[in-house]
């Protein structure tokens, strides 16, 4: 094998390095209107009137908008496949603001001077209501966060604007309550997970103008183009045929440019007034008014035997979506059901979900989608079993651990294909120096040194939903361009999607040229989420290739004047086995553009029909200051199984920024929100994300299964590697000091104040 | 009011107003490798060298460059490809948003510390935020490049004895 599993640097790596302007700020054209938003200061108001006239006279202020010009079609911002699961709660201005932040008039201007006096001259009325803001007591509140008529849900997901529910679902496998019963040891409590921001370095932005046609062009950081030419259709109320979409480089996602969070802010002024606009989102805004992880509490019951099998898992999950219902309805069904699979031999499960509304910002997809959540609850209560029970949380683990081959009831029945999770649990045990380390050690001034374990799953796409095409054409000289419309954000998709069609047509990666995001020209792909890409935007590469590679070999056959079946491709030139005689793929690609009727290319689509997980265990080593409660991590330790390693080196550094992320969100990271809904988190002063020396040393290896259905054995990798910090973390806390945290971020603080309460 | 200094080597004047700040300035000469991520001083995106010192641009006012001299990534290309290589083989650029402030910060670093331990070199970035790489590649790639330096370094001084 020549180019799969192996690390080579990324194509677009020299631009990148070097500082040129490939990104949407630096590609949009001087002379574009500027175009921020007015924001609601109340969390919950109707706007009575809206006084433009001081505004509209500021010099330079092209115009201003407000709901009263806005379509009166709701639609949802979620980056999913049609029907989106998400309600259709939105639209681009509202009579209604429902958080802090919310959008109240569009203002678009020559420059920004201008656009920011008129902000400030927009006289704005409200009829301020009462908020909804603890989202324990959203679900049938007599206030409404969605009253209105034409909410909409598209999909059975048991949503109800009348009731502030988003979604709820019930199931079930086997008598949880009896074998509960029946069980010796049973850990019985509450999880919470707040907010976090994905903090990508490259806010939210986009860039509109109208093309030689008429047609609106959008320029934008996102993960979704083909969703968000249909996202701004819909809220627009055009038709879909009317819109283009361009993806260039962009700096970081993480999910939160699954949600087409400011996309129609430009678009409509675009629209409206024929002219190019650019809206750049500030850090505040993106700390504000985004798409942060969904706020979860998770109550998990789970029950074991003396002998230390896992007999029951029992999981209630009660999620924050916010002010609007973007991923509401998908990201809570992870928390389920990618955290009760991994322990193999319970004989029941009961899985059931409330998502609710609230008056604060609407969440949206992060990293972990859910899985991250439930990871750190039901990853907690099994070590907090282990404690119960007196025995070792690896040896809890080791005894029920889900392996190759098993059927996943809580994963809607999968086969478990390929799976190394005990070889991953029994590296990391090794790494870290478990058997020596575990359960503490007192470093005698005054800190105790403590480690903690947690495994994770996670998903390779969206079974029997994700859909990706690829297209590959044969150029002049034989060269290949390779279009695909799953968008890299940094993590390389366009290197190993280039590395596995190199791979499949045995040839250099330099003969492969590699294309961005159009939607006009790309072929379909739902984006780069659900940790997809590698598995299934690879394989419509394979499967794209295997059919070019039968092309090439019969055009090959014809200019050499035989049959097809004579004739082999060896990825160079196209040989008549039976003379010897051979014709050059670059003769090939020359051939073709000379009195040929049928072009030299190949494309292909794959979905599929199951979403093997990747596996992973991390174990952390804490020092906890007895006198303080500050946590300083010392050492992180992960082993993986993703499959067959496309490109270790972007794999690893993928394991090591998704565990850096965890560790932030562990230890650090945290949205408050004051009692009237104001936001304060909100920039990098107020949300701390970890800086070099917050994450201690993170080391990273690799335990591979071979996943029989993706591309050389690949599964992904993208997301699974945020989820084991925070109950690592909080495991390893609890040895080192007894103190159990339950709420994140684990702050000095609480584990002050829980060593204080053991000490009374 | 206009300013006059040096940028990259070379001369320039811009018409600035007395609250521009050097990072919008700078973009609009055409160094659109310096970035903007948070506003408040935090993530070094926008590190720029004045005099061959880092600084944040975001909070320098444009018309405190003034007769100085000011570096960005645009000129320190051969450098930056040099050094963005190493990067590149441990696949900790990424997305490469913040790449630009970070390497600015590293070639820095190099110059002004001799042979730093792990611990000056986190000490000395830790004003660089990266949200992809969790900052163990990038400390694997310096680590790379420094002693590449070193030897490139020790084989010109033996060529010299020799």
């Amino acid at each position: 094998m020549r180019y799969i599993n192996r690390g080579v640097p990324k194509v677009d790596y020299k631009a990148l390095v070097t500082g040129k302007g490939v990104y949407v700020n630096d590609l949009a054209p001087s002379g574009c209107l500027v175009v921020k938003v007015l924001r609601s200061p109340h969390a919950h108001a109707l706007i009575e009137d809206i006084n433009l006239n001081r505004a509209k006279a500021v010099p330079g202020i092209e115009a201003i908008f407000t709901y009263k010009d806005c379509p009166d079609k709701r639609f949802t911002l979620a980056g999913q496949t049609y029907p989106e699961p998400s309600p259709y709660d939105r639209l681009i201005l509202d009579k209604r603001v429902r958080f802090v932040g919310d959008p109240v008039a569009i203002v678009a201007g020559e420059n920004e001077e201008a656009v920011k006096k008129a902000l400030k001259l927009i006289k704005v009325k409200y009829e301020v209501l009462e908020p909804v803001l603890d989202f324990h007591q959203a679900k049938d509140n007599t206030i409404l966060i969605h009253p209105e008529d034409n909410w909409k849900s598209l999909f059975p997901v048991g949503a109800d604007n009348q009731r502030n529910l988003c979604a709820h679902e019930e199931c079930e496998e086997g008598d949880v309550e009896a074998v509960l019963a029946s069980c010796d040891y049973i850990v019985d409590e509450v999880y919470h997970t707040k907010a976090n921001q994905q903090a990508m370095m490259e806010t939210f932005r986009a860039y509109s103008y109208k093309d030689t046609y008429g047609r609106l062009n959008i320029v934008s950081s996102t993960q979704v183009p083909f969703h968000v030419r249909r996202i701004l259709a819909t809220a627009l109320d055009i038709p879909k045929s009317k819109v283009r979409v361009i993806k260039p480089r962009i700096g970081g996602g993480f999910g939160a440019k699954q949600t087409a969070v400011m996309e129609m802010y430009p678009a409509f002024v675009t629209w409206m007034t024929g002219k190019p606009a650019k809206m750049i989102f500030t850090r505040e805004e993106s700390m504000i008014a985004s798409s942060p992880r969904h706020e979860m509490e998770v109550h998990v019951r789970i029950g074991a035997n003396k002998e230390g099998i896992i007999k029951a898992i029992d999981v209630y999950t009660l999620s924050n979506t916010g002010a609007f219902g973007e991923h509401g309805p998908t990201t809570v069904g992870l928390s389920g059901h990618k955290s009760i699979p991994l322990y193999g031999k319970a004989e029941a499960f009961r899985f059931v979900y409330d998502v609710v509304y609230t008056n604060t910002m609407s969440a949206g997809a992060y990293r972990g989608y859910g899985a991250t959540q439930g990871c750190f609850a039901v990853e907690s209560a099994v070590t907090e079993l282990a404690e119960k029970m007196g025995m070792d949380p690896v040896k809890l683990r080791e005894m029920n651990l889900l392996k190759e081959g098993q059927i996943m009831p809580a994963y809607y029945n999968e086969i478990n294909n390929s799976c190394a999770l005990d070889r991953c649990l029994a590296k990391a045990k090794e790494m870290i120096g478990w058997e020596e380390k575990y359960p503490a050690k007192d470093c005698g001034n005054g800190k105790v040194r403590g480690i903690g374990v947690a495994m994770t799953m996670q998903g390779s796409g969206i079974s029997a939903l994700d859909t990706a095409s690829v297209s590959i054409k044969v150029n002049d000289d034989g060269f290949y361009t390779l279009m695909v419309g799953a968008t890299d954000m940094g993590t390389g998709c366009d290197t190993i999607l280039s590395q596995i069609a190199a791979e499949c047509l045995d040839c250099s990666m330099d003969e492969i040229v590699v294309h961005g995001v159009d939607t006009d020209v790309s072929p379909y792909d739902c984006g780069s989420y659900a940790s997809s890409t590698t598995y299934v935007t690879g394989m419509a590469v394979v499967k794209t290739c295997e059919i070019l590679r039968e092309k090439i070999s019969a055009k090959g056959a014809k200019y050499l004047g035989c049959d097809a079946e004579d004739v082999e491709f060896d990825g160079e030139k196209v040989t008549n086995l039976k003379t010897g005689e051979s014709i050059s793929r670059a003769e090939i690609g020359n051939n073709v553009m000379c009195n040929n009727e049928d072009a030299l290319s190949a494309s292909e689509a794959f979905s599929s029909p199951i979403s093997p997980p990747p596996f992973m265990v991390g174990m952390a080593e804490v020092e906890v200051d007895k006198e303080t409660g500050e946590v300083e991590l010392m050492d992180y330790v992960a082993v993986v199984d993703c499959g067959t390693l496309v490109n270790p080196n972007l794999a690893r550094v993928q394991a090591e920024g998704g565990i850096a992320q965890g560790i932030g969100m562990a230890l650090y990271e945290d949205v408050v929100y004051n009692e009237k809904g104001k936001n304060y988190s909100n920039s990098f002063m107020q949300y701390k994300i970890p800086t070099r020396l917050d994450v201690g040393n993170i080391r990273v290896d690799f335990e591979s299964s071979y996943e029989p259905t993706g591309p050389f054995g690949a599964k992904s990798i993208g997301e699974i590697v945020i989820n084991t910090p925070s109950p690592a973390i909080a495991n390893a806390v609890s040895n080192a000091v007894g103190v159990r945290i339950r709420e994140l971020p684990i702050t000095a603080e609480k584990v002050f104040w829980g060593i204080q309460e053991k000490s009374k | 009011m206009e300013i006059q200094f040096r940028l990259n080597g070379k001369q320039v004047a811009a018409e600035v107003a007395g609250d521009s700040i050097l990072l919008d300035v700078l973009r609009k000469l055409g160094c659109v490798s310096v970035k903007c991520g948070c506003e408040t001083t935090n993530c070094g995106l926008c590190t720029v060298w004045i005099n061959n010192k880092t600084r944040l641009s975001c909070s320098v006012l444009a018309a405190g460059v003034d007769g100085q001299e000011v570096t960005t990534l645009e000129g320190l290309q051969e450098e930056a490809a040099e050094f963005g290589r190493f990067l590149a083989e441990e696949g900790a650029e990424q997305c490469g948003f913040c790449s630009p402030g970070f390497i600015m910060s590293v070639l820095a670093m190099v110059r002004e510390l001799d042979n730093p331990t792990i611990g000056e070199m986190k000490e000395y970035l830790a004003g660089n935020l990266c949200r992809c790489t969790g900052y163990m590649g990038q400390l694997r790639a310096i680590q790379k490049y420094m002693k590449a330096k070193r030897m490139q370094f020790q084989a010109a001084g033996e060529e010299v004895q020799a």
